[in-house]
């Protein structure tokens, strides 16, 4: 299996590194990497979804605002999403649909509070195995 | 990551130089405080390199500054210091920080060591109930939407009417508690949605309250002003901020100031540095946004002092007032002010951008708490939870060199990752209790990425900035017991 996502130090926060075969996977996987941190992955399960757009000036600025929606959600109504399926993705804009569920003290552990996807080293580049993105992420 | 190998030009043992020619584009030099050994630990990371960088902001005046506790951070540095001209200047929402507001708040208490040692447990589990911390965690305090908008207007003083502390807190809280300018329709629903339920609660992550001991009096004058008269005596140190609310005010703005530097042709040499003219109506709007999240966060500590106090005099059966539970300071170390400075001799409006930084204004000036205004403005400096914390005052040379700004704490040193990898939750909370500290926590694996290994000494920070002369040390504090969010 190719590699999806690496989650890497720095000083005062946390960062993720991102891999896609195609931009939409890539998405897919930074988000993925996103509840990786908060809580374990594995005890996500797929009890509704939503339907997410979220649009921006240019591809590396989507890449944020999608982060930090998902951040956002999480803070306010406490979803928990493992699955996500890009519908379609341009320049500036995406649809999305998520699958999740409600936050469960007795079922998630809740690993770390994540407060913001931020511009600092911020870094999507394509080579020849697809695509990659790195994301530091304000804690 | 690489060694920063720039050049830096040595002015003392305390202060160094990077030169305005490092980099083209600069438009005034670097300063930093630091010993040498601290020095060549910044090196280690691209925090100069951020140093250097803020000085290429529009309108920049004096120096990009770098306190001693400086490390890496987001575009600009946490630890860093920038002032503006206000006249052709910029704000930008990075040399606030995410977490607008984030401060402390020190209160004292009457109560000696040997009354509290024996009860230490039964007081920071009564805390632990009483002030909510941790991930998720929601406020006791119910705001609906209306009152958000006079929270935010009104700031600490929103909390003092509905009981939550008393008129003396606000003369003893840095702008009264209250920052000018605040704007409700510059919020965003998003904010108000994440700032609603989180309104009176500690958090989590570096955030904490904690139960000290007065260690060590450098100053018996000063520090008998601020109440601190006897080593063993008991003070209370509150950290945190403006929560999740201040972190969407932060996202929200940098996204317009994206768009802002485009519009305004500014020239950046690291996109978390978006910014636009304190004029503009991006730069406006964004000081509007900033004041209502800086005004939450002085809700939040107030109402969190509240508590405290409550929870201390049901432990020992005593009113506040006879445990002498008397607010000593409260400062922002992540803010933007308008400030007046004087700078070659001429009186200038600035944009004094604090991020990871306090306000050290000295004695006399007109900020100053007339309480205070003998001494100098507290300064409040918390170390990590296993060391120390400092008490120190603003200075006059403060004024003159660093547009009256100091340190803030201990500085990260290691990533949270490399802390846990070096040590385990479980394990720093044994060899804490073993010395005699106790601790609560809602999540025990964190708690090892705010282990000591994990800071810089703050015994080398304060020594710094003091030997500098741009604060003053008064008093040291250990902790005796801790709740960390």
């Amino acid at each position: 299996m190719n590699k999806t996502f690496e989650v890497i130090d720095h000083t005062a926060d946390v960062g993720i590194i991102a891999y896609g075969a195609d931009i939409e996977e890539l998405f897919s996987n930074a988000a993925l990497a996103l509840f990786s941190l908060i809580t374990e992955l594995e005890s996500i399960e797929n009890i509704f979804h939503l339907d997410l757009e979220v649009s921006s000036q240019d591809m590396d600025s989507l890449l944020i605002e999608w982060l930090n929606e998902l951040i956002y959600l999480f803070d306010v109504k406490h979803t928990l999403f493992n699955r996500f399926d890009i519908r379609s993705l341009t320049n500036n804009e995406l649809k999305a649909t998520c699958y999740g569920e409600d936050f469960d003290a007795m079922k998630h552990t809740l690993k770390v509070g994540i407060k913001a996807a931020t511009y600092h080293m911020l870094k999507l580049d394509k080579n020849d195995d697809g695509f990659k993105a790195q994301v530091i992420l304000d804690i | 990551m690489a060694r920063w190998q720039g050049q830096l030009t040595k002015i003392d043992d305390y202060r160094w130089e990077i030169p305005q020619n490092y980099k083209t584009g600069m438009r005034v030099p670097g300063l930093i405080y630091a010993n040498k050994e601290m020095l060549e630990s910044m090196r280690e990371e691209q925090t100069l390199e951020q140093v250097a960088n803020v000085a290429f902001l529009p309108g920049i005046v004096g120096h990009s500054f770098a306190m001693p506790d400086i490390h890496w951070g987001y575009g600009f540095p946490i630890g860093g210091v920038a002032a503006m001209d206000v006249k052709d200047g910029v704000i930008s929402p990075g040399g606030v920080g995410y977490d607008i507001n984030c401060g402390v708040r020190l209160l004292r208490t009457s109560l000696s060591e040997a009354e509290v040692r024996p009860r230490i447990n039964e007081l920071i589990n009564a805390l632990f109930r009483n002030v909510p911390s941790g991930l998720g965690s929601e406020g006791k305090i119910k705001v609906s939407q209306k009152e958000m908008n006079q929270l935010m207007m009104e700031g600490a003083r929103w909390a003092v009417k509905r009981g939550l502390g008393s008129e003396e807190d606000l003369n003893v809280t840095e702008e009264g508690g209250c920052l000018s300018g605040a704007d409700p329709g510059k919020i965003s629903d998003k904010a108000v949605k994440r700032g609603l339920p989180q309104a009176g609660t500690l958090g989590s992550g570096n955030h904490f309250l904690e139960v000290q001991v007065v260690k060590e009096i450098f100053d018996p004058h000063i520090a008998s002003i601020m109440g601190i008269d006897k080593v063993g005596q008991i003070l209370v140190l509150i950290h945190t901020g403006s929560r999740g609310f201040g972190h969407q005010v932060c996202t929200d703005h940098l996204r317009v100031m994206e768009g802002a530097v485009s519009k305004y042709g500014i020239r950046l040499p690291d996109r978390q540095l978006a910014c636009a003219p304190v004029k503009s109506p991006e730069g406006q709007d964004y000081l509007a946004a900033m004041a209502c999240a800086a005004n939450y966060a002085w809700v939040n500590r107030q109402c969190i002092a509240h508590w405290t106090r409550e929870s201390f005099s049901k432990v020992f059966g005593k009113s506040t007032e006879a445990l002498g539970m008397k607010q000593i300071y409260d400062v922002a170390h992540n803010i933007a002010k308008i400030e007046e400075h004087i700078i070659d001799e001429r009186k200038l409006k600035v944009c004094v951008h604090r991020k990871g930084a306090t306000r050290a204004f000295p004695a006399g000036h007109k900020d100053t708490p007339t309480c205070y205004k003998e001494i100098g403005q507290p300064v409040l400096v918390p170390g990590d939870m296993g060391r120390c914390s400092f008490v120190a005052v603003g200075t006059e040379k403060a004024m003159v060199e660093t547009f009256g700004s100091t340190c803030h704490g201990a500085g990260r040193m290691l990533s949270r990752g490399a802390a846990r990898r070096s040590v385990k939750g479980q394990d720093v909370l044994q060899e804490l209790e073993s010395r005699g500290i106790t601790i609560k926590t809602g999540n025990l694996p964190s708690l090892a990425e705010e282990a000591s290994q994990a800071y810089k000494d703050v015994t080398d920070v304060i020594d710094v900035v003091h030997h500098a002369g741009i604060s003053r040390k008064v008093a040291m504090a250990i902790p005796m017991g801790v709740i960390k969010g």
